[in-house]
């Protein structure tokens, strides 16, 4: 059966009252996740919010065992997870990596990347809030084109995103998937899929950061469903090659594939003020081919 | 006390011994990036857990800093752990080796000692370990291939007892692609002597705890109500358990002569040190070096004794003191330089005699940089060249002397 | 007393409730349920729960009627947000010196 708000297991292994700033999507993704692998897993957290999360010494506020380990090495401590547990005779344990974006998709990739070919048996979750927002948004490569941060703070960005997704998926692991914390059940299905799956697992969750971002906390899930209703954002997973859109973009497609403009999700958020129409349009062209490549690819239409 | 044991005499380069520790040490998972001259060592070790001949995980990672940082995971869940590496491999791990030591995971490391650039240089000298002196390792070098062996196997006995990693050093070439005649032990002596690895705390979902978290300047409270450490605190448990570490060294070292029959209760080896009135001091091969020159000098009737270091950290100052109580000039010789002070050995053994009643000259040399050939011959150049500076006015110079062609 | 008697000798946390305090106190707004709309309250069954599904605190119970744990409520409103029959508001509270 699949999991609805009302059959969901009601257990937490995020205790109230942690330092995440309010309306945070990250802790709302977490909790789904860790609630999808019923706490049985070892946590690895690089430098980022997460760790901020977790708390301080000598409390944490996530009732899961968890190593924070140096920016660059969160593929390598889930590495040494997965190999000591091995060694160990250790089964039926999770190891989940947990990381930012500028975790991932900069400073990380090197380690994720080793790890992913040498197909370590580990699930590796990258949690998106588009930016360096442990330290105050500064921008990173997932940090959207005309986006301001703390060092693009006139001009905006002038870049793309990196598609780490589609990088994972070119290292040819078992499993990689698309998520938002916007849509907390379709997160959490996907983790318990990922769960029974042997290998890599890469899964994006995209994590609309109040503070950082410049919209109002009670707005976090509005923006996150925005981005997928514009097509910013794409739900999809593949497993074994098999690409399939899930969720509110399956809906959408099979809705006749219409997207909403892109154009209100950027003036909901004060990070794009000096956007230009310009930069708008190339953005929909962007969006709209891409969005046409995944209708295309999509096996399940 | 001395055992009778049949000798098992092998003629192995250093890296084969150091591969033939960790082995026998039955290590759980090892981490390692090919580097020159450790190559060796980790083509080694897989072949040993591929053809079966060693339970373990072996991960070929993409890089040092991976390397190391499989290993602080992996002893966290439990495992014993091992990684090799030299020179730059060293550098690129600096930030992992001060969470290993941070973490206090006892993690052993053969640091197979070579340059670091600029320029390129893949030849000995021992820059890249000295280079990582403050990182909270212990650190024990190597004369010969048997104690590079000998101090693998003795590393896990102190690493575990006292939860601090140890990097165990030994010469690139010199000794890593050298052979020499190695007694290989039994691995039921190994057994008898390492017991299993039974870790202080464990990642474990049945009790979650969490480690290395953000950590305030002060103390602050737990859960069950106890005052818990700041930073600081954390900070000062380290430093306490490398200065206590040392009587643990030398009694791993005092119990592996029971089980092996060599005799390792010692945090220097001293040559001819009763009756000399000069003193060289050398880390490494180095140290053999420097009794050959000895002998060279003590033939010409000069009373010349020799220390060779072999615990650089923690720094035995006291018993360094002890030995050199005798000596009226000593002349350190360093394979590394401190740019703008001097050797990081002389810098120490001149930090170990300040305040005492020694008050012996100090003359510092560097050599063998890069793999520049250090000939006996030199040394005693060196030697009576400090013998001779005596008759000068200036006390102690301010800055080594360098034994090249400049 | 020393911070020696933690028995600890690395960073070793365990989980706790409130490890950032009270973040109650964070609050500029408060939620609040209103029972005679909420759908799992007014049909006594549990049918609904979206607040609960979406609060990043997971500070709102599983229960009839769903209750807010106003100790370590941020007040951030997504609960408000998400409701599909606007049975939570958020309003300015009073809050008491000290």
């Amino acid at each position: 059966m699949k999991a609805n708000a009302v059959n969901l297991i009601e257990q937490e292994w995020i205790l109230p009252g942690n330092r995440t700033c309010p309306g945070c999507a990250l802790s709302l993704a977490y909790r789904h996740i860790l609630k999808a692998l019923e706490g049985q897993c070892i946590v690895t957290v690089p430098a980022s919010c997460a760790t901020v999360l977790h708390g301080m010494y000598p409390i944490t506020a996530v009732n899961v065992p968890c190593v924070n380990t140096p920016f660059a090495s969160t593929g390598a401590s889930a590495t040494g997870l997965v190999a000591g547990l091995k060694a160990l005779g250790k089964k039926g344990i999770t190891v989940l990596a947990f990381a930012g974006d500028g975790g991932t998709h900069d400073i990380g990739i090197q380690s994720l990347s080793g790890a992913a070919e040498r197909q370590m048996d580990f699930i590796y979750i990258c949690y998106d809030n588009e930016g360096y927002m442990n330290t105050g948004n500064q921008r990173s490569g997932s940090t959207p084109l005309g986006a301001v941060s703390g060092t693009t703070p006139v001009l905006g960005k002038q870049q793309y995103q990196k598609d780490m997704t589609a990088i994972m998926e070119a290292h040819g692991i078992p499993y990689v998937a698309t998520c938002s914390a916007s849509y907390p059940l379709d997160l959490y299905e996907k983790v318990k899929k990922a769960r029974t799956i042997e290998g890599t697992r890469f899964l994006h969750v995209h994590t609309p950061c109040p503070p950082g971002w410049l919209f109002p906390f009670s707005d976090t899930i509005k923006i996150g469903e925005m981005a997928v209703e514009t097509g910013l954002v794409v739900l999809y997973e593949i497993e074994d090659g098999i690409f399939r859109l899930t969720s509110h973009s399956e809906s959408m497609a099979r809705r006749g594939g219409n997207l909403q403009p892109v154009r209100e999700y950027f003036i909901s958020q004060g990070r794009f003020k000096t956007i230009t129409e310009e930069q708008i349009d190339e953005l929909q062209d962007w969006v709209n081919a891409r969005w046409k490549q995944c209708l295309h690819r999509a096996t399940n239409l | 006390m001395a055992i009778q044991r049949k000798a098992n005499i092998h003629i192995l380069d250093g890296n084969q011994a150091a591969a033939i520790a960790a082995m026998m040490s039955r290590v759980q998972v090892i981490a390692a990036y090919p580097i020159t001259p450790q190559t060796p060592l980790t083509e080694q070790l897989s072949q040993y857990v591929e053809e079966g001949e060693l339970q373990a995980e072996y991960v070929a990672v993409e890089s040092e800093h991976s390397a190391m940082a499989v290993c602080t995971s992996a002893s966290l869940v439990g495992a014993r752990t091992f990684t090799a590496t030299s020179s730059h491999g060293l550098a690129y791990m600096h930030e992992m080796l001060h969470w290993a030591a941070g973490a206090r995971l006892p993690i052993v490391l053969a640091c197979v000692n070579r340059a670091i650039g600029a320029p390129w240089n893949v030849l000995n000298d021992q820059q890249d370990s000295i280079s990582q002196r403050d990182t909270g390792w212990i650190q024990i070098y190597c004369r010969n291939n048997q104690e590079i062996l000998d101090t693998i196997i003795q590393a896990y006995r102190i690493a575990e007892q006292v939860f601090v990693p140890v990097m165990v050093c030994y010469d690139g070439y010199i000794l890593s692609h050298t052979e020499m005649p190695v007694d290989v032990p039994t691995q039921e002596e190994v057994d008898k002597y390492l017991p299993h690895y039974k870790p202080h705390t464990v990642l474990d979902p049945a009790k979650p705890k969490n480690y290395n978290l953000v950590t305030l300047a002060n103390p602050r409270v737990g859960v069950d109500g106890k005052l818990c450490h700041g930073y600081m605190e954390l900070r000062y448990l380290l430093q306490e358990a490398l200065q206590n570490s040392k009587e643990v060294i030398v009694k791993a070292g005092k119990e592996f002569n029971q089980v092996f029959g060599r005799d390792y209760a010692n945090v220097f080896w001293e040559d001819r040190n009763e009756d000399a009135e000069i003193t060289i001091v050398a880390m490494g091969s180095l140290a053999m070096e420097a009794i050959v020159a000895a002998d060279m000098l003590r033939e010409q009737g000069i009373k010349v004794g020799v220390l060779g270091l072999r615990v650089f950290r923690p720094f035995p100052k006291s018993e360094v003191v002890q030995a050199l109580r005798k000596s009226k000039l000593i002349v350190v010789f360093d394979k590394n330089i401190s740019y703008g002070s001097e050797g990081a050995t002389c810098s120490e053994i001149k930090s170990a005699l300040y305040g005492t009643y020694i008050n012996a000259a100090v003359r510092n040399f560097i050599v063998g940089l890069g793999g520049r050939d250090v000939k006996a011959r030199e040394l005693v150049e060196a030697t009576k060249k400090a013998i001779a500076s005596l008759k000068e006015t200036v006390v102690n110079p301010d800055y080594p002397e360098w034994i090249c062609e400049i | 007393m020393g911070t020696r008697d933690c028995n600890h000798i690395c960073d070793e946390s365990s989980p706790g409730i409130g490890e950032a305090g009270r973040t109650g106190e964070w609050r500029t707004l408060m939620p609040v349920i209103d029972d005679k709309k909420c759908t799992t309250s007014r049909l006594n069954k549990p049918t609904c729960f979206l607040c609960w599904l979406y609060c990043p605190e997971a500070v709102i119970t599983k229960g009839i009627p769903p209750l807010i744990n106003l100790e370590y409520c941020k007040g951030c409103g997504i609960c408000s947000q998400v409701c599909p029959v606007q049975a939570i508001v958020m309003v300015h509270e009073e809050k008491t010196a000290g």
